[in-house]
């Protein structure tokens, strides 16, 4: 059904021009992407099951993050790392700096005035927040879906092409193939093959999720970061997206930030834990929810919290 | 109990629907009004004849349509200068409209009821609509032709409709010929003079550049010539036929068919003669031009004037208020000074449209279009080309009266847009300028459109600072005919809220006007009201096409 027969080695092991979809090479834009020495070589354990977070192929490294808004300190001296192709989750109670982590990883935050940042972020060991970055170059390899459904409102051809066709491809060949390819990544495609052009906004809100995931991955990302998902789905909904980014880890890395403690272990490989803006136990998601090291963390895996 | 139907708060149901319901008798009434009077105008109302006795002195004949009547107390009618018994406390009087102002000199007169005779509806009254001196009333005698009878009695009807229409077709053509053709011709004539002057201001009036000029003016001439000799043939051809009839006053007049307009016996009319009779006034209303300083005829150029004015206003206030509005909105950096502009903006939707006007006729037309002409017509000087009140001016004008407007309402539409949608396409790899140009914008354009119909409504209904800048009472030609460049924007042009002004209160004769004034009126208010509904319609497809969540 989806088109996976690529081997997941294959795709990181290509600089970033082979990495665009297709339409890429079509692209009538042409932005410098980063710097060839900084790609890595194909990961060794890529394929493995997730194990030893030193063993990972890190994608994220983030050291001694800070960020501000105005006054409010948001996150405080976060470090980690975040590995290629698993699923990190990131838990933790409302405000306690998450969502804004994520936000960091794709420059989301620089639309706020006041947000301030200090610290390093490298995507596959550069630094995203150098003057040197395009910064729409790098949120096209590292794409993110919203807390509510965001589709535009045009038809469901339209959302998954809109990525594409700000890239310059004009080709209706390529736009038809990529979209195609991405609705049946979306496990949407049979759904919605018949009404293509109809209004995105039609369409029930697991549906849309689906659309906004096939419209993440249309343009080919390397990095999906998911903002609490699930949270305005129901739990076939749920199930459905949750099914999807099993199957996407094995072509991208994810980073998903959720409340749903059995939905972080369930598909989270790795996961971390965060309280006031500070980065307090990161490790797999056998280990935090079976034999938590910290005090902190069981309290609030078990809901004794506050 | 009263207590508990207040707390039930069915009062506030009977309030608020009671303030929709006034506003509903508000608007059905003035329409309903306008509508009334106007339209009941191009009605072919029956002539009555009466003897009018004024007591003590000799009974006069009077034959006329009554176009109001009233009851007033008896001391405004003597006030007036009518005798009336002292016991008498109140009288019925009439407005008659006598027609035939070039034998009496007053068409329209008040006449006490108790006067009056018994009204008859003679058969062979005859009403005149006539190019000038108004209407005329009588009894048909004969038609004439070359001078000699050819037609008395109920023949003399057939013969008059006949040769009445025979008539209107010779001087429809005659006017086709004046004002297409040799308009034409004197706009090439003055074309070449000043292709003259121009050769002449460069020193390149070299005799050979002269004589060819020369000669295109010649061939021009002779082309006049020419349709001149058809025009005045035309001319005799009409006034072949006229008609004698006999006046209330006793009175044979002859009037000459190339003067009238539409003939009518309106007593012994069939309902379908007068619903025919009506739709042609009604016709003539729309689609012609003015005749006797306003009060008669048509208004087309008016209505052709707002309507382009209104589009070359929308032409213009469109792209800049909403480059203004986006600018404000997405890109400049908000604070002390953007909200100033904001206030600047609010400000200048409060400003009197009188000020706006005196702006345009000195910044625009006298500095704006003194520096245009002084640049690219020289040849036309001393007579200004831009730099008089014209259509581009007024368009310009109400552009910037109508700015705050647009402005307002698209920032409005640019801020209802949900950050989710800006977020997304920013995620996609989109930069801020895609965002806006594929999504922020074509989701605001309902909101644009509103803008838009809001000063398309404000603009269309705008006449004080016109009058400073472009509307006239009365102009020669329409902004737009058949000569190259076809839309000429520096031409002045008639506007229908002027020409209400005009008609209602300028006019020579109010009474006749006053039936003009609310049948103007009702063509502004249906105006609008099309120029809206378009509006409207497009607005509606738009936020179908883009219909989201916020909506």
């Amino acid at each position: 059904m989806t088109n996976m027969t690529k081997p997941a080695t294959d795709r990181t092991s290509a600089t970033m021009e082979n990495n665009a979809p297709e339409a890429g090479r079509t692209s009538e834009r042409h932005v410098p992407s980063l710097a060839p020495e900084f790609r890595r070589d194909a990961p060794k354990g890529a394929t493995t099951a997730a194990g030893d977070l030193n063993q990972e192929t890190p994608c994220f490294q983030i050291n001694a993050l800070n960020l501000r808004y105005g006054s409010n300190h948001a996150l405080s001296d976060v470090s980690m790392m975040i590995p290629h192709q698993r699923i990190t989750a990131f838990i933790g109670p409302s405000g306690c700096g998450k969502s804004s982590l994520l936000r960091c990883l794709n420059r989301m935050n620089d639309l706020i005035d006041i947000a301030q940042i200090s610290g390093e972020i490298l995507l596959d060991g550069q630094d995203i927040y150098s003057k040197k970055v395009d910064v729409p170059e790098l949120r096209r390899r590292v794409g993110m879906v919203f807390q509510k459904p965001n589709p535009f409102p045009k038809s469901i051809y339209e959302n998954v092409a809109y990525g594409l066709r700000i890239q310059g491809v004009r080709r209706k060949s390529v736009i038809d193939e990529a979209v195609e390819r991405s609705l049946r990544k979306a496990a949407l495609w049979d759904e919605v093959k018949d009404r293509l052009k109809a209004p995105a906004m039609e369409l029930s809100g697991g549906q849309q999720q689906r659309l906004v995931i096939a419209r993440a991955i249309a343009i080919e990302p390397e990095v999906i970061l998911l903002d609490e998902p699930c949270s305005a789905l129901d739990p076939i909904a749920t199930a459905k997206v949750e099914e999807l980014m099993m199957e996407l880890k094995e072509n991208y890395t994810l980073v998903i930030v959720t409340h749903n403690m059995q939905q972080a272990a369930r598909v989270g490989d790795y996961c971390a834990f965060m309280y006031m803006g500070e980065l307090i136990e990161y490790d797999t998601a056998e280990v935090m929810f079976q034999t938590p090291g910290k005090k902190q963390t069981e309290d609030y895996i078990t809901g004794r919290f506050g | 109990m009263l207590k508990n139907w207040y707390k039930s708060g069915a009062p506030y149901i009977w309030l608020n629907a009671g303030a929709i319901a006034i506003c509903m008798i508000m608007v059905t009434g003035l329409i309903g009004l306008i509508a009334v009077r106007g339209l009941s105008h191009f009605w072919p109302a029956a002539v009555i004849e009466t003897t009018y006795t004024v007591p003590g002195e000799e009974p006069i004949r009077l034959l006329g349509t009554v176009r109001r009547s009233e009851t007033v107390p008896a001391s405004v009618v003597r006030e007036a200068g009518f005798e009336v018994p002292e016991d008498q406390l109140i009288v019925t009087r009439h407005l008659l409209q006598l027609g035939n102002r070039d034998i009496t000199s007053r068409d329209f007169a008040w006449y006490i009821g108790e006067n009056m005779g018994e009204w008859t509806y003679p058969e062979n009254a005859l009403v005149l609509e006539r190019m000038t001196w108004g209407n005329f009333y009588g009894f048909l005698q004969a038609i004439l032709e070359d001078g000699e009878a050819v037609a008395e009695g109920e023949e003399a009807w057939r013969e008059l409709y006949e040769r009445v229409e025979r008539a209107v077709d010779l001087r429809q053509q005659v006017m086709q010929i004046e004002r297409y053709d040799i308009g034409g011709i004197a706009y090439q004539q003055e074309q070449v003079r000043l292709a003259q002057r121009r050769l002449a201001l460069r020193g390149e009036d070299t005799p050979e550049a002269i004589a060819e000029l020369e000669e295109q003016h010649a061939a021009l001439q002779a082309q006049f010539e020419e349709i001149d000799l058809h025009r005045n043939e035309l001319r005799r051809q009409m006034d072949r036929d006229a008609v004698r009839a006999e006046t209330a006053g006793g009175r044979v007049v002859t009037i000459n068919m190339s003067d009238i307009v539409r003939a009518a016996r309106p007593n012994v009319m069939s309902l379908g003669d007068k619903i025919g009779h009506y739709i042609d006034s009604f016709q003539e209303f729309v689609f012609d031009y003015p005749r006797e300083a306003n009060t008669e005829g048509g208004i087309f150029p008016a209505i052709f004037g707002t309507v382009l004015m209104v589009i070359v206003m929308s032409i213009i206030v469109t792209p800049v208020g909403v480059l203004a509005a986006i600018y404000l909105r997405e890109y400049a950096r908000q604070g002390p000074f953007t909200r100033l502009i904001r206030i600047c903006v609010n400000n200048l939707a409060g400003v009197p449209s009188i000020v706006f006007g005196v702006f345009g006729l000195g910044f625009f037309v006298y500095f704006l279009g003194g520096a245009i002409d002084d640049q690219f017509f020289q040849a036309a000087q001393p007579t200004p080309t831009f730099g008089r009140p014209g259509l581009f001016w007024a368009s310009l004008t109400l552009a910037l009266l109508t700015l705050p407007v647009v402005i307002v309402a698209t920032e409005e539409g640019l801020s209802r847009i949900p950050k989710s949608v800006r977020e997304g396409s920013l995620a996609l790899g989109a930069t801020k300028s895609e965002t806006i140009w594929r999504t922020i914008v074509p989701m605001a354009a309902p909101a644009m459109m509103t803008g838009l119909i809001l000063a398309v409504a404000r603009a269309a209904g705008e006449v004080a600072p016109l009058m400073l800048v472009g509307v006239v009472k009365l102009a020669p030609n329409l902004p737009m005919d058949g000569n190259f460049p076809y839309l000429h924007l520096d031409r002045s042009f008639m506007h229908l809220g002027f020409h209400i002004y005009d008609v209602g209160f300028q006019s020579p004769n109010v009474e006749a006007a006053r039936p003009l004034v609310y049948a103007t009126a009702l063509t502004l208010v249906l105006i609008i009201i099309v120029l809206n509904l378009t509006a409207i319609a497009i607005r509606n497809r738009l936020r179908e096409k883009f219909k989201s969540d916020s909506d």
